[in-house]
């Protein structure tokens, strides 16, 4: 059966998830966010981190977004096989939800038209956009608008296969240690290994779109997950970077098939707002 | 050690702040990021004069979100300051007395801070609906086709922000992290 959708609903859901993504956490990152006040060793990273808790009460009580940098758009759209698109084209929707969100949201532009010219687009728009098309009849929309002091410190390594799981976990704390108190940590780290170049950065990407208190299904990157947490946590950064055992509030790992010559790895890191919100249309 | 200090921040105040020092500023600073500095540095090379003055200022790197109605500011916290490096030192060597943002800075700007007695705060990365309530008042006094990137003059009231780097060079970020390292 092939379900007809208007395109105009995308916009109008896009336009109201940009604004929940902003001013309230997920759950997810709510609970980790908690959870960190109770266990970070550090006085002035508990200090930190309680205050994290009052700039969220803020940003919900007075809708004032959680951080200035309100993001560049970055949304997945898992398209049913057996949806029909009617109305305007999809891409174009999309940006019309990203600029109703942004301007009536009182949310930050934050785009620039030509990355070397540098001239806004004053709506935040275009959005970064990544298609696939799924069995079924429906649309499955991720919003995550994505800040770039956290995205700056982001990495690609192209490794060999004779790096192994080694080589796979020095990239990680290569990226979280160089990151520090850029990415305004506790941060969440998306890794995505395997595929080609630009397969591990949206491997890396979709990581981040993970509930915090999910693991990875293959029972042995699960155990990564959880040592490279562990790890990162001994590095001493901390909440702000200034000092304490709360560096991540969790990695998420997806991994793909990839070539015999190659083993790339790529790090996405994000701040402790780490926005993500879904929706089923 | 909590602290409250007025601006202009001199070099009477930067000799009582030590790296770790935890700062509660009341008074008038400047916002400006990227663009502003971009914009500054050419206004000099090009002989012109600065749109802010420069002596003693305290410039905060920061983009605001826009403001509802009836407020000041949106969301105001700090943006990574290691972008600013490269305007850092002359801006310093003008007068510039104190910078807020967050993150790493290049040994020629904690030079540059040694050297101008001046001192680098971070403010909390993340935390800018809290950091919004401290502002009282933002007025765009340059470059308004920057848009978020706009100079601004603000005044703020005991606003939250942890000296870094002191008039010694003391960096916060090397030493508190050695403090809970843990690696093997």
């Amino acid at each position: 059966m092939i379900r007809t959708v208007k395109t105009e609903e995308i916009a109008r859901n896009i336009k109201e998830m940009c604004i929940e993504a902003n001013h309230y956490l997920s759950k997810d990152m709510d609970t980790a966010m908690k959870k960190a006040v109770q266990t970070e060793e550090s006085e002035l990273g508990k200090k930190i981190l309680n205050q994290l808790q009052d700039n969220l009460k803020i940003a919900d009580t007075e809708t004032i977004p959680i951080c200035q940098d309100t993001g560049m758009a970055v949304i997945f759209l898992e398209i049913g096989q057996d949806v029909h698109l009617e109305g305007e084209a999809i891409e174009d929707a999309v940006n019309e939800g990203v600029r109703q969100g942004y301007t009536e949201g009182f949310l930050r532009k934050s785009v620039v038209k030509d990355p070397i010219i540098r001239e806004n687009t004053k709506d935040n728009t275009p959005a970064v956009i990544h298609y696939s098309i799924v069995p079924g009849e429906k649309i499955k929309i991720t919003m995550a608008p994505k800040g770039f002091g956290s995205e700056n410190m982001s990495r690609v390594f192209m490794l060999k296969p004779a790096d192994g799981i080694e080589g796979v976990k020095n990239a990680i704390l290569t990226a979280v240690k160089d990151a520090g108190p850029n990415a305004c940590p506790p941060m969440v780290v998306g890794v995505g290994i395997g595929g080609t170049f630009e397969k591990c950065a949206i491997l890396a990407k979709k990581a981040l779109t993970r509930s915090v208190d999910e693991h990875s299904e293959i029972p042995y990157i699960k155990e990564l997950e959880e040592e490279m947490l562990n790890q990162i946590n001994r590095l001493g950064i901390g909440p702000g970077g200034l000092g304490g055992t709360t560096t991540a509030l969790a990695v998420n790992i997806n991994t793909y098939p990839t070539h015999i010559a190659g083993l790339p790895v790529a790090v996405n890191i994000c701040c402790h707002v780490n926005r993500h919100v879904v929706r089923i249309v | 050690m909590d602290i409250h200090i007025k601006t202009p921040i001199t070099e009477e105040t930067t000799k009582d702040l030590k790296s770790g020092d935890y700062v509660y500023i009341t008074g008038t600073i400047y916002v400006a990021r990227d663009a502003a500095h971009k914009r500054m540095i050419e206004a000099l090379e090009h002989g012109e004069e600065l749109p802010i003055d420069i002596k003693d200022s305290t410039i905060y790197y920061m983009g605001p979100s826009p403001a509802r109605e009836g407020r000041p500011i949106g969301s105001a916290g700090p943006t990574t300051a290691s972008r600013m490096d490269k305007y850092a030192p002359t801006l310093l060597d003008l007068g510039q007395k104190a910078m807020i943002g967050k993150g790493k800075r290049t040994k020629e700007v904690i030079d540059a801070i040694v050297r101008n007695k001046a001192v680098y705060f971070a403010a909390i990365g993340g935390a800018g609906a809290l950091l919004s309530k401290c502002i009282t008042k933002s007025e765009v006094i340059c470059y308004d086709d920057l848009g978020a990137e706009a100079i601004r003059k603000i005044e703020v009231e005991n606003f939250p922000v942890i000296v870094v780097v002191d008039r010694e060079g003391n960096n916060l970020y090397e030493t508190s992290i050695k403090e809970y390292c843990r690696e093997e």
